[in-house]
């Protein structure tokens, strides 16, 4: 069972991830691909309770105005060793605005968190077999980072004067 | 030299905190080989064919002695006796143990060291001329610039997982360029524009490997306070478009070549605009601060030309022939640049004892203000020697093994290190350098060809540089034998190039002879005072090819 976290605690998951898209949709909150909301916004919006999934190709511009609609945006990540979804998160509340929560999801491990806590993501479904305990000790690897980020808007040049 | 403050300190504590814990996971079996494989590397562990290779960053190329002994220390303590000055200027273990890592680690940190993203897919050592700060023709001092760079990429956390290593480079020299600055991922070329104002001209896409290409000029002049926010916008596009399905295609001269120049400039341009005039510019204070740390250390004021060292010169050959090879033209009168060399017969280029390490940390402290630099060349620079000191710095360099006078010259080659320590190898590299240098011992020869630079790579990762060497050789794999692909005319400079294949390859034991041969074609062909590559561009790629190749009769 993956665990969802946020930075500070263990949290239930009330999203869930649609796969197949050929089957009827189940009933709740569910998170569906950003081209396939695209493509059925209008069936999608109707039934309400819909967030989407984003991949570090997804066109931030395509999705512009309706971003915050989304309660969630979950930024998945194939690989951890892939990291287009540092700059996606950035860019969305960083450009875009997005008010909303941004999840990692996928191959999310433990020594990444830090980094992603840095690049604006809010929640962590930690991938399978990692324990949620251990893994809010990895928010706080540094303390003090040199470089502006979403959590901490100014360079430490700027900070420690 | 920069010197850290508290908050540097911490930074690199934790760090040390952090690999100690992701060393412990991975031997409890926590973390996978795989996942902890970024993890290594971001702190500049590799696996090779023998034994982890750990690379310590050595921020462009700069050491103080103290740091020198340190590393002494550590190639005494955890390693074989001796350490390996890397073309990125850092130094390489190439035998620790991975449980000794963590304590290697700390106790670098105890002399403001560390081994900080030296590999992995993430933002390299950035490096400089050697000479920067002390070399006549330079517009500035460029290393400020690249501590500025330094702290930017350190942990940058959107930066850390790139399709592809990336490495940045700064020249501040008006004609010259010893930091191969056109063959970066970025290259930061410092400059004035009209109205006296320093900026920068950035070059993107340049790197050797498996598709070697020389940067393209993306902005001619960016204004100094929009250094790291414009970096960031490169660096922002290359994440979000470079390619991640083929390791080969990765690197950003290919996204830069798919895109085209000017498409590729524009998109950055896009994006630096949402970037440019926010908290990330840079205040004048900080540059004043970091500055401040690259002040002049305690010249005397002396006369430009010395008596003794002139009495000295004519006095003695050998100490003449290494002055004219080894020692270069300091800004300030009076005082020299001395680079040490690490090529001599027998010991694999760029590699050092413990003791020699101490040696140049004693030199360091006795001549050079307790500074030494690293060079790409895989030499070690005394930056600020007084003349009247040289002769006596000579003896004492000569008994260490560090004064061939070849600096330059044939015989100081950039070698990987290839089939006898690297898995990915091809061929072995260090035998041929050293069957080169056994048959180039002449140095009256070697002085009478003047500056050639001889550069082998194991395979076409191109850790060597072959392809910017004004002879380059590779080794590659034929039918599971080793052989020697030669090619001509590469240069590292301003006027960068990348060398052109001379034709079919030759077995180890052939090389001697070949390069024997195409320096022979060279001496029949130059005009007074010509250097090789001179040579060659005047007369051509065909005419070597033929004669190298001419059956012999
Ligand atoms: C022995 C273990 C080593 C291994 C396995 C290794 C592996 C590689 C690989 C795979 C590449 C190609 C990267 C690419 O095309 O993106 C590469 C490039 C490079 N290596 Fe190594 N290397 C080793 C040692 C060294 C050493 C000792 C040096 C320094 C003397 C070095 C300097 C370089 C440089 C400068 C490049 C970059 C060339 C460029 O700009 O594309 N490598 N290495
Ligand atoms: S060029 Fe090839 S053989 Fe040489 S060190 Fe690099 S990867 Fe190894």
């Amino acid at each position: 069972m993956p665990s969802l976290i946020n930075q500070t605690n263990s949290l239930e998951n009330t999203w869930q991830t649609i796969s197949d898209y050929n089957e009827a949709l189940p009933e709740g909150n569910i998170l569906v691909a950003a081209q396939y909301w695209l493509d059925n916004q209008v069936a999608l919006c109707e039934r309400g309770n819909v967030s989407i999934i984003i991949s570090g190709d997804t066109d931030l511009d395509a999705l512009g105005a309706h971003l915050n609609k989304f309660e969630v945006i979950a930024v998945s990540f194939p690989a951890f060793a892939d990291g287009r979804g540092y700059s996606q998160a950035r860019l969305l509340k960083e450009r875009y605005n997005y008010q909303g929560e941004i999840r990692a999801i996928g191959d999310v491990l433990l020594d990444q968190l830090h980094f992603m806590k840095r690049c604006g993501f809010d929640t962590f479904d930690l991938k399978d077999g990692l324990e949620a305990e251990k893994a809010l000790q990895f928010f706080d690897t540094f303390s003090d980072p040199y470089q502006l980020a979403y959590d901490v808007k100014t360079p430490l040049f700027r900070r420690k004067a | 030299m920069y010197i850290y403050d508290n908050y540097d300190q911490r930074i690199v504590d934790e760090r040390v905190a952090q690999f100690k814990n992701q060393t412990e996971r991975y031997l409890a079996g926590e973390l996978s080989e795989e996942q902890f494989l970024p993890l290594r590397l971001q702190n500049g562990l590799y696996v090779q064919r023998y034994a982890p290779m750990l690379r310590v960053a050595v921020p462009y190329g700069l050491l103080s002695s103290e740091q020198v002994r340190k590393l002494a220390h550590i190639a005494r303590t955890y390693d074989k006796g001796y350490a390996h000055i890397s073309t990125r200027t850092n130094v390489q273990f190439n035998w620790p143990e991975l449980k000794d890592v963590p304590e290697i680690l700390a106790e670098l940190a105890t002399v403001q060291m560390h081994a900080i993203q030296t590999s992995g897919n993430c933002i390299r050592n950035t490096t400089t001329d050697q000479f920067a700060g002390v070399t006549p023709n330079e517009l500035l001092d460029a290393r400020p610039y690249c501590e500025i760079i330094r702290q930017w990429s350190t942990f940058h956390p959107e930066f850390a997982f790139l399709p592809r290593k990336f490495k940045i480079a700064v020249n501040s020299h008006i004609t010259d360029d010893r930091a191969a600055t056109m063959l970066h991922d970025i290259g930061i070329k410092i400059v004035k524009n009209d109205s006296g104002e320093i900026g920068f001209a950035v070059y993107v896409g340049g790197g050797l490997g498996r598709t070697p290409i020389v940067a393209s000029l993306v902005k001619e002049f960016l204004p100094e306070k929009d250094l790291l926010t414009y970096l960031d916008a490169v660096l922002r596009v290359y994440n979000l478009n470079g390619r991640r399905d083929n390791k080969y295609k990765a690197r950003i001269k290919i996204l830069v070549k798919a895109l085209g120049v000017e498409a590729f400039a524009e998109k950055v341009d896009a994006e630096w605009q949402h970037l440019k005039d926010g908290p990330g510019t840079l205040t004048q204070e900080e540059i004043d601060r970091i500055k401040g740390h690259f002040t002049a250390p305690n010249y005397e004021t002396l006369d430009a030309s010395c008596e003794i060292l002139n009495k000295q010169l004519s006095e003695n050959k050998a100490f003449s022939n290494w002055y004219q090879r080894n020692v270069s033209e300091h800004k300030i009168n009076g005082y020299a640049i001395v680079t040490l060399t690490l090529k001599k017969l027998g010991t694999p280029p760029g590699d050092i004892t413990d003791k020699q390490l101490d040696v140049v940390a004693d030199l360091a402290d006795r001549y050079s203000f307790g500074e030494v630099r690293n060079t790409h060349e895989q030499n070690i620079v005394l930056a600020d020697v007084k003349q009247d000191q040289l002769f006596e710095l000579w003896q004492e360099a000569k008994a260490g093994g560090f004064a061939t006078p070849n600096l330059g010259l044939l015989t100081d080659m950039i070698c990987c290190p290839g089939g006898d320590f690297c898995a990915l190898a091809n061929a072995k590299s260090i035998p041929v350098a050293e069957a080169l240098q056994a048959k180039f011992d002449d140095l009256d020869y070697l002085h009478d060809l003047g500056e050639i630079d001889l550069n082998i790579s194991g395979c076409m990762n191109a850790c060597g540089h072959h392809h910017i060497g004004h002879i380059g050789v590779l080794g590659v794999d034929k039918k599971g034998e080793e052989f020697y692909q030669v090619s001509l005319g590469g240069d590292s400079g301003p006027d960068a190039t990348i060398g052109k294949i001379l034709g079919p390859s030759f077995a180890r034991e052939q090389m001697p002879e070949v390069i024997g041969k195409v320096l022979d074609i060279y001496v029949d062909l130059r005009i007074d005072g010509e250097r090789f590559i001179d040579t060659y561009r005047r007369v051509g790629h065909s005419i070597f090819k033929e004669r190298v190749y001419a059956k012999s009769n």
